[in-house]
């Protein structure tokens, strides 16, 4: 293993240049990253064998990586923010042919108003379509998740397409250190690819997308894709674990930080995490009894675990980096609270939604969070549940 | 409690300020520390008054915001100082250095300077005799390293030597390598 200074554009796109998929298919304009224009440079200078083809739009981009897949290749692309919105119909596609795309999502805002920078909104709006979805903190969790992301898609009990994102410009941007595998260990990590029932297997002729109307079995096929996803919840923690043996870096669905003694736990997801993380250490040290959960795993999500780890917990400030319009929070707010409904001891939750449009979260903002939970876990009535982070203009205390 | 270094670049874009961000980060990995270089990410204009952070610590960093109150303050361009509060967030023990031929001239009449520790450092004139280009970067990472003790001169040569070395001419590199020498040496807080 190396050490080096890489954006974490720089980092995946290394990470699929080791994996060296069969094809990556790639809009390559805005609003694409780095990732492509890397990759695509990595084709051009002979350093991979991989297949590029480069499309008209994001919907292209991903009809291309469903055709590849289909004909039996092992397929990437990847994409962000308005791209990803393109891409919407055949996500769901990708999902139900049970094709094991793997794909990077630098997660930022979407129109409107125009903006570039960095929320959830586009990966949290695709959070039903079908896909694993791993969220990594920082440039390594994207190199790691983007390697762990071909063995989770492609295992036989799984055979979904898989997602991993990485906070755009705020990691994906920045440079940081990375543990870097050699090239034959993450190859040999991955392994050979074994496709199923390929197009291109003449002998064996198939049909792909064929419809499947009323009288058919387009119910059971809805129901074996949800069955595929309860098991990649096993496959996601083993194949996170023989990570860890290669790396010393293990993997499962969520990581707790001074959980075990909590009153208050706050939850969040991205890079987000690690300036909760750092608050919770600063307030650890002046004795308020805080902790914190970072989400890897979204889709599946992990509620039983979650719902255990969090047991102990009397009150749970949930962190969403994107809104959900008319629903009672976030995408992460929602899950959390659902997971808690049944617990022996329901604590009480809060949302907290920072970051829309790329809008800084300080450790201020994360402390504020964390008093306003104290004075829930010292059993002041607070009806509002839901609160906006370093926002300006709307009133705070205006609950929706 | 971790200690973490956090510093801010000031420039124009085309200066070089996100450049010096990345190779300040790129010197912090070859001494083992561990590092974040970001711009404040923006439409990039040439000529436009632009920021970049950079933080080193000896242990991993786990902040990802940007840097509110920074340890050391680069200024690329003095004429920023008309416009742009440099020492913005800014505590009493903040370091700042400003590339400027005359110290005096730059604070004339600049009371959020009053009780900082002001370096100058003539950035470009060294640029521009030893690149022979107005990119007045590496001299500020110089000085950088003669002001503070984030890391030795001799980390940055290595550094410059090993990542310039590897696409430019050997005339280049001992430009390079001059203008973060004299940065080094011409850096004044006087």
């Amino acid at each position: 293993m190396s050490r080096k200074a890489m954006t974490g554009n720089g980092a995946i796109a290394l990470a699929l240049k080791q994996a060296e998929p069969d094809v990556m298919s790639a809009y390559p304009i805005t609003p694409q990253t780095e990732i492509a224009q890397n990759y695509a440079q990595f084709v051009a200078d002979g350093a991979v064998k991989t297949e590029y083809i480069a499309v008209e739009s994001e919907h292209s981009a991903m009809s291309a990586a469903i055709g590849s897949a289909a004909a039996g290749a092992r397929t990437i692309t990847a994409t962000s923010s308005q791209g990803f919105a393109l891409m919407w119909e055949m996500l769901f596609i990708a999902a139900s042919l049970r094709l094991p795309i793997t794909m990077p999502v630098i997660t930022r805002a979407l129109s409107g108003p125009i903006n570039i920078h960095c929320d959830h909104s586009d990966s949290m709006g695709g959070r039903d379509c079908g896909w694993v979805q791993l969220y990594g903190e920082d440039a390594q969790e994207g190199y790691d998740n983007a390697i762990q992301a071909f063995r989770i898609a492609e295992h036989m009990d799984v055979r979904l397409p898989v997602m991993t994102m990485i906070d755009g410009f705020i990691i994906s941007g920045a440079i940081g250190p990375l543990e870097v595998l050699q090239d034959d260990q993450v190859k040999q990590f991955v392994g050979p690819y074994e496709p199923i029932h390929p197009l291109l297997d003449i002998d064996n002729p198939v049909t792909v997308g064929a419809f499947d109307s009323l009288g058919g079995w387009y119910f059971e096929h809805k129901v074996t894709q949800n069955m595929a996803m309860d098991k990649a919840m096993s496959v996601i923690e083993s194949v996170g674990r023989e990570y860890g043996q290669l790396t010393g870096r293990e993997y499962s669905h969520f990581k707790t930080h001074m959980i075990e003694d909590a009153d208050i736990v706050l939850v969040a997801i991205g890079s987000a995490a690690g300036n909760v993380k750092t608050m919770v250490d600063r307030l650890r040290a002046g004795g308020v009894k805080v902790g914190m959960m970072k989400v890897r795993t979204f889709r599946p999500f992990p509620h039983l675990q979650v719902a255990g780890a969090l047991a102990g917990a009397r009150v749970i400030g949930v962190m969403d980096r994107s809104d959900s319009f008319g629903a009672q929070g976030g995408p992460l707010f929602t899950e959390i609270r659902s997971a808690m409904f049944e617990a022996p001891r329901r604590p009480q939750t809060f949302n907290f939604i920072y970051g829309l449009g790329g809008r800084d979260i300080f450790p201020d903002d994360i402390e504020g969070a964390v008093r306003l939970l104290e004075k829930a876990a010292a059993g002041e009535e607070i009806s509002q549940k839901r609160y906006y982070l370093n926002v300006r203009e709307v009133s705070l205390d205006g609950q929706a | 409690m971790q200690q973490v270094t956090e510093i801010r670049w000031h420039a124009r874009g085309g200066q070089g300020a996100v450049t010096a961000a990345k190779m300040t980060a790129e010197v912090a990995l070859s001494q083992d520390k561990y590092f974040q270089a970001f711009p404040e990410y923006g439409p990039e204009r040439s000529g436009a008054p632009i920021v970049a952070f950079t933080r080193i610590s000896n242990e991993p960093i786990q902040i990802y915001s940007a840097v509110e109150h920074p340890d050391y303050v680069l200024v690329l361009d003095p004429t920023l100082l008309d416009s742009v509060d440099v020492t913005a967030g800014t505590g009493e023990c903040a370091v700042v250095i400003i590339n400027s031929e005359d110290k005096a001239a730059a604070l004339e009449a600049r009371p959020e300077m009053a009780g900082k520790s002001v370096y100058t450092v003539p950035a470009t004139r060294i640029a521009l005799e030893t690149i022979k280009r107005a990119i007045p970067n590496t001299p500020l990472i110089g000085a950088l390293a003669k002001v503070s003790s984030i890391f030795p001169l001799e980390g940055v040569l290595d550094e410059v030597k090993t990542s310039l070395g590897k696409k430019f001419s050997d005339e280049v590199v001992n430009a390079n390598l001059d203008a973060v020498r004299r940065g080094f040496e011409e850096v004044s807080g006087q």
